[in-house]
């Protein structure tokens, strides 16, 4: 079939999102009609700053936090290393865990080059954190916890309202990456307890390139660039302004999808009654599991791995029949390596690598399923058929 | 799809030809890895798996509108081509990681995988030809039209399920007509010049890459391992003129780096495993007229019961010599061959790969154990 006459299903959300139509129509006149610098005195200036705020304050309602303690940024990478380098100096400890996102364990892995003190907290075959871990860890030169809300590869939900307890009891700065709970979860800051979290547009159907980071007020935040006082010289640079209005379109969208459900799209009940669906059809195939299992998880997202395979060549063969889906993380070149996350997990390196993740989103319907499921088990038992390591008699059981 | 220009024209040859193609790069190895190491450069001079070979290939396949990917074989790299490199040399061979490589991975683990995604061939930019022989009903391994790039010597492992599965498109190709055709496509990559070295070993330096190497994998302090592989320096009259620092430094036939001085020009002779002894000698004492070749692969004929005259090549650059191969007898392996030349050749080495041709036909091939004069 000519590849670009096919059909094709996305299902690897996680990774990013498409931008809602409306998400698209609020950004489009400030790349146009309202083009000026929010930083500037005169009417066009004046028009972007009131819709810049304008965001902020949807992305605060979000966060259940105030506007003033919303910091834009270029996205979750940006937002996770502005925590983390802003708040933790040379002799501090920082307590992060081994499933922390790259753009969180790459930050400690420098702090630590840089004379810190980094503790990685191991993970139950569950995937979560154990709390009392947290607790055990705490020095008296402990300066941060920095562990994510809600795991990219599993989506498990890790236990940061316990987390958060912990870190005000030992007056402890608490990070979370949520970069992949905001718009599929609720968040609240206050709830959770925590002092920064990041959040990122695209992974909730907003653009790419802009996100956020939560910084309570009377943190003491050092900012990595310098220049002007934009964003309350917490980070400097002219702002996003159509990047941060469709983030602020994209947070309210996701708020009254919490509220009040969303009819147009699939809204939370729905989606994970369908991933359950999904995940149900596929733990049919024989020797599968679930990566993740007995964990509380984000309603888009399972992780399963297809034994006798590898995820590598299971991935290609489905996008070559138009099914987007992934595997582990991809290195500079494009190849997979083996997940951290479900090593960390104490998953063998071959049932690691043989894990493919499906992420759901907002613009998914019931027939994409459909098609994944008309795609998948034949795909893996032909790939079973041609491993070296499946038994052969095991394919006709 | 290596990202060079053979790889890239065959890729625009077949997608031309109306194929439907599918691009593969083989992620082999992490060129950063031993960086900084133990004398290695701290930044990136390899060719092998660079992201800039990844960028070219990927801009290939992206204009000729194919899919593409890179797979991860790291694992599989390490173990089937890299340790046996090293320790082969360090058992004082000579190996040959191409062929290797083309054994284990290309035509092995990619194959696989090409026909998982539900390829039916892997086409690779090889210099070389399959055909089908119908009387023999037998695929058969043939010299390419270019013999100046002819890679035959490389191939001589692969099956009969490996060759019905493989397009050498460029075997009827000289590489300036790949070139041409290369420009007349608009591949970027049409000017890149020839890799010539190991792709992994940055520079060709193998032997700091075996320091490297060892010292990563703390099978060895650094700068220490060379005294467990130090010996002697004998004459092959058995007399001790010198020591040298470890085997993997020398291969048979080396004249310059021996470390003794004589009135007569030296040669590396035989390198001694188990003692060690690293043995030299004259120019003539290197010639050899018959050696054993070990887990040898029969191409053209399914087996090898009756002497049979061929022309044997001992290394990429050498000449055919005409020679006759039978099995090595009954105490040695079913996949064992001996060869005799008609004329002793020079510097015949284990762990090359001795390759038997009939003509422009691959006959079959094995690896080099010993030789004897």
């Amino acid at each position: 079939m000519e590849i670009s006459m096919m059909r094709r299903v996305y299902l690897d959300n996680n990774a990013t999102t498409p931008v809602l139509p409306e998400v698209m129509d609020c950004m489009r006149p400030y790349f146009g009609e309202h083009f000026g610098n929010a930083s500037s005195i005169h009417h066009h200036g004046q028009e972007t700053r009131a819709s810049v705020e304008r965001a902020r304050e949807s992305v605060a309602a979000l966060l259940g936090c105030r506007a003033s303690e919303v910091v834009f940024t270029s996205g979750g990478t940006e937002g996770n290393n502005l925590a983390v380098f802003g708040v933790v100096r040379p002799g501090d400890h920082v307590i992060t865990s081994t499933i922390e996102h790259h753009a969180v364990l790459n930050a400690c892995k420098h702090l630590a080059a840089k004379g810190c003190e980094v503790t990685y907290l191991p993970v139950d075959g569950r995937g979560l954190v154990d709390p009392a871990d947290v607790k055990r860890a705490l020095r008296s030169n402990t300066k941060l916890i920095t562990i994510m809300f809600a795991n990219n590869e599993t989506g498990v939900v890790e236990p940061v309202a316990e987390i958060g307890k912990i870190a005000a009891e030992a007056d402890v700065y608490f990070h979370t990456d949520a970069v992949q709970a905001a718009g599929k979860v609720p968040i609240d800051v206050n709830q959770i307890g925590c002092d920064l979290l990041t959040i990122s547009g695209h992974k909730f159907h907003g653009p790419q390139g802009v996100g956020a980071l939560y910084v309570r007020k009377g943190t003491q935040l050092e900012p990595m660039l310098y220049g002007g006082s934009h964003e309350r010289s917490r980070r400097a640079g002219t702002e996003n302004v159509p990047g941060i209005v469709g983030l602020g379109k994209a947070a309210e969208l996701a708020s009254a999808g919490f509220e009040r459900g969303d009819d147009l799209r699939m809204d939370h009940q729905t989606m994970a009654a369908v991933r359950d669906s999904l995940e149900r059809e596929l733990l049919k195939i024989e020797a599968t599991g679930l990566n993740g299992e007995g964990a509380p998880r984000l309603p888009n997202t399972t992780n399963i791995y297809f034994d006798g395979i590898e995820g590598e060549a299971l991935l290609i063969a489905l996008d070559l029949k138009g099914l987007a889906v992934s595997t582990g993380a991809a290195c500079s070149s494009g190849a997979i390596e083996p997940s951290h996350v479900l090593t960390a997990m104490g998953l063998r390196r071959d049932r690691a690598k043989a894990s493919i993740r499906f992420s759901l989103g907002k613009q998914n319907a019931v027939e994409d399923i459909d098609f994944a499921l008309g795609l998948i088990p034949e795909t893996v038992a032909r790939l079973r058929e041609l491993s070296p390591v499946w038994p052969k008699s095991a394919v006709s059981r | 799809m290596s990202g060079g220009v053979d790889s890239s024209t065959v890729a625009a040859m077949l997608r031309f030809e109306g194929r439907n193609v599918i691009g593969l790069t083989m992620q082999l190895w992490n060129q950063r890895r031993l960086a900084g190491h133990e004398g290695m450069p701290e930044s990136v001079q390899g060719r092998c798996c660079s992201i800039d070979d990844v960028y070219d290939a990927r801009r290939v396949a992206e204009t000729l509108g194919i899919p593409y990917y890179v797979v991860n074989h790291e694992e599989r790299f390490e173990r089937d081509v890299v340790r046996p490199f090293v320790e082969e040399y360090l058992a004082g061979r000579t190996p040959i990681p191409c062929s290797l490589c083309n054994n284990h991975l290309k035509f092995d683990q990619l194959l696989i995988v090409a026909q998982q995604i539900g390829a039916d061939h892997i086409a690779t930019g090889h210099y070389a030809q399959v055909v089908f022989d119908e009387q023999l009903d037998r695929w058969l391994l043939k010299r390419p039209a270019d013999k100046s790039k002819d890679q035959t010597y490389f191939l001589f492992g692969l099956t009969q399920e490996q060759l019905s599965r493989t397009l050498f498109p460029l075997g009827g190709m000289t590489k300036p007509e790949v070139r041409e055709l290369a420009r007349k496509h608009n591949l970027v990559i049409a000017e890149k010049p020839d890799s010539q070295e190991i792709c992994f070993v940055p520079g060709g330096d193998y032997k700091r890459f075996l320091e490297a190497y060892l010292a990563e994998q703390g099978e060895q302090p650094a700068g220490t391992y060379n005294k467990m592989i130090a010996g002697e320096m004998v004459t092959t009259d058995g007399k001790v003129i010198g020591e040298h620092a470890g085997v993997h430094n020398f291969t048979v036939g080396q004249r310059k780096g021996l470390g003794v001085a004589t009135g007569s020009p030296l040669y590396v002779i035989q390198i001694k495993n188990d003692t060690r002894q690293v043995v030299v000698g004259k120019d003539e004492e290197l010639y050899s007229r018959t050696l054993r070749a070990r887990r040898v692969n029969l191409i053209s004929t399914a087996e090898l019961r009756q002497p049979m005259r061929v022309a044997v090549k001992i290394r990429h650059k050498h000449q055919p010599a005409p020679a006759i191969i039978e099995p090595a007898g009954e105490s040695a392996a079913a996949d064992e061959v001996r060869v005799t030349f008609d004329e002793p050749q020079r510097a015949i080495t284990p762990g090359q790969a001795a390759v038997f041709y009939d003509g422009d036909i691959v006959v079959g091939g094995g690896w080099i154990e010993n030789s004897t004069q």
